[in-house]
């Protein structure tokens, strides 16, 4: 009882801190099936239209699962590729004596480094020359080109502390190069692999400028453009409408942390102690 | 099978680790390449096993020339260190996995897993994972693992460094015992005299790069071809003094001290410098020469003292003797040298 007492200040002090975040979001959410009175908070009728998006399209837009299942592919799609390649380039970074590889490295950090929207204008031209423009594989593969550094410098990391002795036994127990990397160092840089996925679906699912410039319309449209669209038009301008497409673009990433967020936790401790 | 490095050299950019090395061990014969570190004797074992490539020179298993074989193609059973278990397998997938890749027929794999597991008493602990087992366990383990597929030589990179002193003893015999019942040719590589001397049937001790002697472990420290070698081997370590030949004898320097000539060495002439090696044990109660000093520490083993003795020029020799009451600190002693074991050097090191 005296441990509960003694905790009380440290209680409040967190309540307090967290009190507008927390306000912010329950009203994030009633907002969006309810409805209030001009000038106030308090709500007086509940309702279901602001989540109508759901099932009436609205003249001039997409539908919104056609909108969600781009964004999903684009999440999906982006992570993959940053996956497959950062996995084997990191590889190679870390234990391959390729010619140039320091100057690789610190070149692939300095592309990190270039915030993407200085390319925009031309990656817009590139895209418009090779007919990628507007379509979601274009903007797919500017988007896992940009994340790819971060990608590749995270499993170069996973894989230094691979013990090099581990891939010495598998080349001595008859296996190639290629089979020690799958399946013998591949499973030690598992929590990497994980870590990165989700982090490159989540900055995926969470892009915005780059589908705005390059896939603004039509069938490439993705969420976070969607959503984009619904505040800049000012004929039907619908605030509860746009805070419900808010949660309902927040959902799956709400629901992915808790799935996973033992493994989260957990990224740093598989180290890999013979 | 018998393996044979031919006239091997080893150089990293323009380091040369090791030249022009001939070195060969015979079939189903345990041999120790023994030396300090940064001595080549880790290059010379990944030479064999194919990490390294050689500079120059040859390597051949049996009639075979490996040198340009790739490792996977050479069938070398390694036992690292560290032990390199797969930490994500069991250790049954860990023993199975060189069988695997040569896509033996898996109730074959099953077989020879159980079998392998029996030799090295792992019955019990086929299911777990690495992290699961002690460090005697996990090299048998790794132990298993290399003898699986019947490698055409076992190599072994300083095997018991990582196990606590009791564990050592035990897998000290353990791998002698399993090496001798597959009758498999075998290297050590070690840092450790009683290692090499305990296990092997021959020793390679090697220096700077070079083999500096090879002898069975007996043969060796009887009859070391040099200073470094007989400082090398036992312990507590042999004991050098500087001294000059006079008059057929040997006169220790700034010292009142004679020694004879053993009999295994040729008398040097008139005024040559000498090295004077005394092993532990040949300094004590029985002999034909004279050495005077001061007790300055004794050490007690237990069964037998250790005790230092500082010569009046400063040189420090050591005894090993049954535990005596009769000897304290400071005490000045005259103990017995029989001459017939110390050792003759010249002064850069080579057996007189």
């Amino acid at each position: 009882m005296i441990g509960h007492l003694r905790t009380w200040p440290i209680v409040l002090a967190l309540t307090i801190v967290s009190a507008p975040l927390v306000l912010m979001y329950v009203f994030l959410f009633v907002d969006t099936i309810s409805n209030a009175p001009a000038g106030s908070f308090i709500p007086n009728e509940f309702t279901l239209e602001h989540w109508s998006f759901l099932w009436e399209t609205r003249p001039g837009r997409p539908s919104i699962w056609r909108v969600t299942l781009n964004s999903f592919l684009f999440a999906t799609s982006t992570a993959a590729l940053v996956l497959v390649i950062s996995s084997m380039a990191g590889y190679v970074l870390s234990r391959l004596n390729v010619p140039g590889r320091t100057y690789f490295l610190a070149g692939v950090m300095v592309l990190h480094a270039f915030p993407a929207i200085t390319l925009i204008v031309a990656i817009f031209l590139v895209l418009q020359v090779v007919g990628l423009y507007n379509t979601l594989i274009g903007v797919i593969l500017v988007k896992a080109a940009i994340d790819m550094p971060l990608g590749i410098w995270l499993m170069k990391g996973f894989y230094d502390t691979v013990p090099w002795e581990i891939e010495m036994a598998g080349i001595q127990d008859g296996a190639s190069r290629f089979t020690v990397w799958r399946k013998l160092v591949l499973p030690q840089v598992k929590p990497g692999i994980f870590a990165l996925g989700l982090f490159a679906f989540l900055l995926g699912w969470g892009e915005f400028i780059l589908p705005q410039v390059l896939a603004p319309s039509g069938n490439a449209q993705v969420l976070s453009v969607y959503l984009a669209g619904l505040i800049a038009d000012d004929n039907n301008f619908d605030m509860n409408m746009f805070k419900s497409v808010g949660l309902f673009y927040m959902m799956p990433v709400l629901i992915l942390f808790f799935v996973f967020q033992n493994r989260l936790m957990n990224i740093y401790g598989g180290g890999s102690k013979g | 099978m018998r393996i044979l490095l031919e006239h091997f050299s080893k150089s990293f950019g323009a380091v040369k680790v090791i030249e022009d090395m001939t070195l060969e061990i015979k079939d189903g014969e345990m041999l120790a390449l023994l030396g300090p570190s940064g001595c080549g004797k880790s290059t010379t074992l990944f030479a064999i096993c194919g990490i390294h490539r050689v500079t120059s020179g040859r390597i051949l298993f049996g009639d075979r020339d490996v040198t340009n074989v790739p490792s996977q193609e050479r069938n070398v059973g390694v036992v690292f260190q560290s032990y390199a278990l797969y930490p994500h397998m069991t250790v049954a997938d860990n023993i199975a996995f060189p069988l695997r890749i040569r896509k033996m027929p898996e109730a074959e794999v099953k077989r020879q897993v159980e079998e392998i597991a029996g030799l090295v008493h792992i019955e019990g602990l086929l299911g777990r994972r690495p992290a699961e087992l002690s460090g005697g366990q996990q090299q048998r383990v790794a132990l298993a693992r290399a003898l699986v597929r019947r490698p055409n030589v076992l190599l072994l990179d300083e095997p018991l460094a990582n196990l606590d002193a009791k564990l050592r003893l035990e897998m000290r015999s353990e791998i002698r015992r399993i090496q001798l019942e597959t009758g498999i040719t075998a290297i050590l590589v070690t840092h450790d005299q009683v290692e090499a001397m305990s296990m092997c049937d021959r020793i390679a001790i090697m220096n700077a790069g070079e083999i500096i002697q090879i002898a069975t472990p007996q043969e060796m420290y009887r009859n070391p071809r040099t200073a470094f070698v007989a400082g090398f081997l036992g312990n507590p370590p042999i004991a050098f003094i500087e001294a000059e030949a006079r008059d057929g004898s040997l006169a220790v320097k700034n010292a009142d001290i004679r020694l004879p000539v053993p009999k295994n060495a040729t008398v040097p002439p008139d005024g040559t410098p000498v090295i004077v090696g005394i092993r532990p044990e040949s300094l004590g109660t029985e002999g034909d020469a004279t050495i005077r000093g001061r007790v300055s520490f004794i050490e007690t083993q237990g069964r037998e003292n250790l005790y230092d003795i500082t010569l009046e020029n400063g040189s420090v020799l050591r005894s090993i003797q049954r535990v005596r009451d009769d000897i304290a600190l400071d005490d000045v002693v005259e103990w017995k040298v029989r001459s017939d074991d110390i050792f003759l050097f010249a002064e850069n090191g080579e057996r007189l």
